[in-house]
């Protein structure tokens, strides 16, 4: 019987190794170890054994049940798995075709700027604020030392809604209001962004509606050097680590001294072009030390406070560094302008 | 102001600065050049030439046939000029020579004769024609007698001189003219100034008082009035080098005596006016304030209406010249003066501005009274355009000045202290540093240890105070030289506000789902202003904001909404083939809440979009969708959502929305916004498909906002979800069905969701199948099933009750 149950085993093995079938293992399941199977109707035959070779014949079964049994779990499993492999492998797609689409929005180019700058001055300490458009005469003009009949408005074409109301034709505005707020009892470190608006015809270079982001640093024993080194952090953080800044002596009515900030031409690198106009030198902004009688008007008093301001326009620093043309892009919404722009 | 290098180096020793150089220096430190232009292009081979014989050309009548002596040899040329006349000394350019424009000039054959070489007119060397003077326009140029034969014309012609542009801001009045831009660029290169001659050399016996006096009646708009006479002038040109002067500073030469007063203007600043004197019929000078009405025809030919805030010069009964901006045509000087009486006057800037303005008149000498003149130059400007008419006019300078004389010619002094100096610029320098900048600048100053006492020259008027010199030290120390450092003052925590930190959240998630940014203008026209405006908006505008002046109709009111602009951007590029778009906006619109406005006008933020065409546009698998009312209102839910806020949708009518697909959108039973679809008819007008808008009062929104949401425990008890569908009549709104499943199932319902919509086959005519999800949860125990089915049932009875509704089965 132990020779029966070896060939049985030995039969079964040879055939679960060569199947590659589910259905013939599961018929050789059935052969072998199924109620009619060969190596139950050996078993049957134990009842006809002696005592004492009952239980060696017993154990030499079981083990034989038991190697045929893993033999066919390990085959099953194997040709489940090439089945599964041959079912995935039906199941190739297209890779290349496009996607679902996900529809993609995005900020608008000023407003990235804006964001950036903001965020810069942030890191360095200083609040937004912002203000209304509509400005009054006051804040927009006499505040800022630009008194009624000063030479300087003529600058400034100003959209007028009453004689006493404007629409504001630069942010600083917010300054003098935050100025006022403080009440001269504390250092004001600010930006102010915000929608200005001048009596312009649009054309490439000009806007009637355009953005400005000023600042302005309040505190005891603020130097003109003090500006000098904020604006070169900004410039270098918004224009490259290469760039070089150089200030110029200029005019604005709210400051003295005032400043123009230029900074080194990246087309050129310095050398002169056609960008630069041949200088090596492109006009960012305006700035420079507060004038005391803006300081005074402001509540904050001159011998003991001093402070510096700066004003820049995101339009023309958009224009610098991703080379648009024409101030009109900005406001004329073309998807195809926005969309170059909307991961800036 | 233009400057020409060649008049400047009249004044101060340039050294071997080119015109660029020097350009470079004075932007530098402080006034921008904006160009430096040549002359004239570049001409080679021009010189001068004699004529020695002049004839008929044998074979045209209009031309000449000259032989010209170029000093090296002798040329046959060809001219047609009409003054061309033997013995005259002409440019001529030379076979070879190359013209301005690439026009090179060689030997031809005219009608049959030998041409080597051009007789040439100032505009053909290069001049611009509108600086040639008028008497040769026609012609060529004829050099004086001294011009010697075969040099090059380009010095006496002043071809190549450099013409600086300077861009002289409000405060530099001084560098309006060559003396202040000669100490400018003194005291940067650290050189002296040259002043002109002033002092006439033969004083006539007769003096100014026996022929005119001068009365001022307007002191405060003219604080002083000189008037000189200079009599048996000769009108002719003037010298060749002053023509050549103005028309460098783009003025066009017109005779003598009126040259000279230009001349004089632009090198003083000053401005001063000739009149001629016999046909000024009197004897006195009255300055006064117009009368209203009255009328003066000035030199222009212009008859100018004027009234009291107008200053004018009058000879007692009428006015000769509008005070500081152009003389009158009735006392001109013409080719037939023979005595000029010169005005020589400081009038206010204030007055001038005025009449500026009235007038719409702006000349070279109002923009420099306007500015500000140097009150201790005017006197000088006189004197130095008599001893000009006395040398170049020969007229006899009369002795003395008529005047009316209560000016203020003091100056300022201003204190600085060298520590507050270095304290303020962040420099370390020493007393010596800042006497070298004074010494260049040619102020004069006092010395008191580390505390000098400036005394500000009357023609730099911009410093009055310690940070004007505090400017002046610091742009001649150089702002390169400026150390870079950061400020030392305690630092403090930069942040946004909370309302900075939500528009950046809003922003982000609409652009999140999709939508594009856009930047409009807040100026719109009369139609847009009124449309698409929120009706809470509507009732609390009472008054437009409209611009005073504004420059087209197009912008003259401030927006009350943002939609239209935004809707014209959609069109703008619907029309460019770009039709399926999501565009929004974040701004401010402006409320007037009064008749008339007096007061700022409320700025309220709001966030406003608009969507067209296709949501999607390659979308291969699904169906290509148009976009609806349901995709707005998504997004408008999901922005409420991601605010934890909560909303309600009720249906509503606004004007130019469609009448049937719209909705207003309430917040604690406020109006906050609508959504909905843009009325088809305005659609079609703006070329636009199905358009759907939405709009969102921020401000309420914002005020809503809890910074810190409250926390709520986490269920820790199982939830159980129950699915039903009711028929409903199908007007019946949805949402009305889910408000009473939520009232009636509270608080044991957590969540109500409408899954399906379904109308059509198996349903009666006129009916709808809406099927809600609803979550049970408890939170502080397991729900059992009796309880669920309890307030399920309730439910469906209520509902039922309510609409008449049945749960399908």
């Amino acid at each position: 019987m132990r020779e029966q149950l070896e060939a049985i085993q030995a039969e079964a093995l040879e055939r679960i190794s060569q199947t590659e079938d589910m259905k013939e293992l599961q018929d050789i399941k059935v052969t072998y170890l199924g109620k009619k199977g060969s190596l139950t109707g050996v078993l049957r035959g134990m009842g006809k054994l002696s005592k004492e070779e009952r239980p060696v014949v017993g154990e030499i079964a079981n083990k034989v049940r038991e190697s045929i049994t893993a033999a066919l779990d390990e085959k099953n499993e194997k040709l489940e798995q090439l089945q599964l492999e041959e079912q995935l492998e039906a199941e190739t797609i297209d890779v290349t075709l496009p996607g679902r689409p996900v529809k993609v929005g995005g900020a608008h180019l000023l407003s990235s700027i804006v964001q950036e700058l903001e965020d810069l001055f942030i890191g360095m300490g200083y609040e937004v604020r912002e203000g209304p458009e509509v400005e009054t005469d006051f804040y927009n003009f006499e505040a800022l030392n630009l008194p009624k009949n000063h030479p300087a408005r003529d600058m400034q074409d100003t959209f007028y809604i009453t004689n006493e109301l404007l629409l504001r034709t630069h942010t600083s505005p917010v300054q003098a209001r935050t100025m006022q707020e403080y009440k001269g009892e504390k250092p004001v470190k600010m930006i102010c962004p915000g929608k200005v608006y001048r009596r312009d015809t649009d054309d490439a270079t000009h806007s009637h509606q355009f953005t400005q982001i000023e600042g302005l640093y309040v505190d005891k024993n603020v130097r003109m050097s003090d500006l000098k080194g904020t604006l070169d952090t900004f410039a270098k953080k918004m224009f490259g680590e290469d760039r070089e800044i150089r200030l110029r002596p200029s005019f604005f009515p709210f400051t003295e001294p005032s400043v123009e900030m230029d900074i080194s031409c990246k087309v050129c690198n310095g050398e002169g072009c056609s960008v630069c106009k041949g200088t090596g030198w492109i006009e960012i902004l305006g700035g420079g030390m507060v004038h005391p009688k803006v300081l005074e008007m402001g509540g904050y008093d001159p011998e003991v406070y001093s402070g510096f301001a700066f004003g820049m326009g995101p339009e023309r620093i958009a224009m610098l560094k991703y080379g648009v043309n024409d101030i009109r892009q900005f406001y004329t919404n073309d998807i195809r302008f926005l969309k170059q722009y909307h991961k800036a | 102001m233009l400057v020409s290098y060649n008049w400047l180096k009249n004044y101060v020793d340039l050294g071997d600065l080119t015109p660029e150089e020097l350009a470079a220096k004075i932007t530098k430190s402080g006034i921008e050049v904006e160009s430096v232009e040549y002359v004239a292009e570049k001409s080679t081979d021009v010189v001068v030439g004699y004529v020695e014989s002049c004839e008929q050309h044998p074979n045209a009548d209009k031309l000449n046939l000259c032989q010209v002596d170029v000093g090296d040899q002798k040329l046959q040329i060809i001219c047609g000029a009409p003054n061309i006349a033997e013995g005259q000394k002409v440019a001529v350019a030379k076979p070879g020579a190359i013209l301005p424009g690439n026009f090179k000039i060689k030997k031809v054959k005219l009608r049959g004769v030998e041409s080597n070489g051009m007789i040439c007119s100032l505009k053909e060397l290069g001049i611009e024609e509108k600086y040639v003077p008028t008497d040769l326009a026609d012609g060529i140029f004829v050099f004086p007698e001294d011009a010697t034969v075969g040099e090059n014309v380009d010095e006496r012609l002043n071809l190549n001189d450099a013409v600086l542009e300077l861009d002289v801001l409000a405060n530099r009045a001084d560098a309006l003219s060559m003396l202040g831009v000669a100490y400018e660029v003194g005291a940067i290169l650290d050189q002296p100034v040259q002043l002109p001659e002033e002092a006439v050399t033969v004083i006539d016996e007769e003096n100014v008082k026996s022929y005119i006096s001068v009365e001022v009646e307007a002191a405060d708009l003219n604080p002083y009035y000189g008037a000189f006479l200079i009599r048996n002038v000769e009108i002719k040109p003037s010298p060749l080098w002053m023509r050549n002067y103005l028309m460098a500073a783009g003025i066009r030469p017109i005779n003598n005596v009126v040259d000279i007063t230009n001349f004089v203007l632009l090198e003083y600043g000053q401005p001063l006016h000739a009149f001629d004197y016999d046909k000024f019929d009197s004897e006195k000078v009255l300055v006064r304030r117009a009368t209203e009405g009255e009328t003066i025809v000035t030199l222009d030919d212009q008859t100018r209406t004027l009234s009291e805030k107008n200053l004018v010069i009058t000879n007692g009964k009428e006015p000769v010249a509008l005070a500081g901006v152009m003389g009158g045509a009735n006392t001109e000087v013409t080719a037939e003066t023979k005595n000029v009486l010169l005005e020589a006057a400081y009038f206010d800037s204030s007055s001038v501005r005025g009449t500026v303005k009235q007038t719409g008149l702006r000349s070279e000498s109002s923009t420099r009274y306007e500015k500000g003149v140097d009150p201790n130059r005017v006197k000088k400007a006189g004197s130095r355009a008599c001893l000009l008419m006395e040398q170049f006019a020969n007229g006899k300078v009369a002795a003395g000045v008529a005047e009316f004389d209560e000016l203020d010619r003091s100056g300022k002094t201003v204190e600085m202290d060298i520590n507050q100096i270095n304290k303020r610029l962040g420099t370390e320098m020493k007393p010596d540093e800042v006497i070298s900048i004074l010494k260049r600048l040619k102020f004069e100053f006092e010395q008191n240890g580390t505390v000098f006492s400036v005394q500000a020259p009357t023609r730099r008027r911009d410093i009055t105070i310690f940070e004007d010199m505090l400017e002046e030290v610091a742009r001649m120390y150089g702002y390169d030289n400026l150390p870079f450092t950061l400020p030392q003052g305690a630092s403090q925590a930069g942040a946004l506000t909370q309302r900075q930190s939500l528009k950046r959240k809003v922003k982000n998630y609409i652009q999140g789902v999709g939508l594009m940014e856009t930047l409009t203008y807040s100026l719109t026209n009369a139609t847009d202003m009124k449309r698409l405006v929120s009706p809470e908006i509507r009732e609390q505008a009472v008054a437009p904001v409209a611009l005073a002046m504004p420059m087209s109709e197009e912008h003259k009111y401030l927006r009350l909404s943002i939609l239209p602009e935004l809707l014209r951007a959609l069109a703008y590029n619907s029309a460019r083939n770009h039709a399926n778009l999501g565009y929004y906006e974040l701004g401010s619109i402006f409320i007037c809440d009064e008749e008339k406005v007096s007061k700022q006008p409320d700025e309220k933020l709001r966030v406003s979009g608009a969507i067209t065409g296709k949501w999607l546009e390659h979308p291969w698998q699904q169906e290509k969708k148009d976009v609806d009312f349901y995709l707005v209102k998504g997004i408008v839910e999901g922005l409420i959502d991601h605010l934890d806020l909560n909303v309600s949708f009720r249906q509503a009518k606004i004007d130019d929305m469609h009448p049937g697909r719209c909705a207003v959108i309430e917040m604690n039973e406020q109006v906050v916004g609508f959504i909905g679809q843009l009325h088809p008819a305005l659609a079609k007008e703006m070329d636009l498909k199905e358009t759907y808008v939405f709009d969102v009062n921020l401000e309420e929104v914002f005020v809503a906002y809890e910074d810190i949401p409250s926390y709520t425990q986490i269920p820790k008890y199982p939830s159980i979800a129950r699915d039903i569908a009711f028929i409903l009549d199908e007007n019946i709104h949805a949402g009305d069905v889910k408000d009473l499943i939520e009232e009636i199932g509270a608080p044991l319902v957590n969540q109500v969701g409408i899954f399906d919509v379904y109308q059509g086959a198996n349903l009666e005519e006129g009916k709808k199948s809406v099927a809600y999800s609803l979550l049970y949860q408890h939170p502080d125990k397991t729900l059992k099933d009796d309880e669920v089915e309890e307030s399920y049932q309730k439910i469906i009875e209520a509902v039922h009750e309510k609409f008449n509704a049945y749960v399908r089965s």
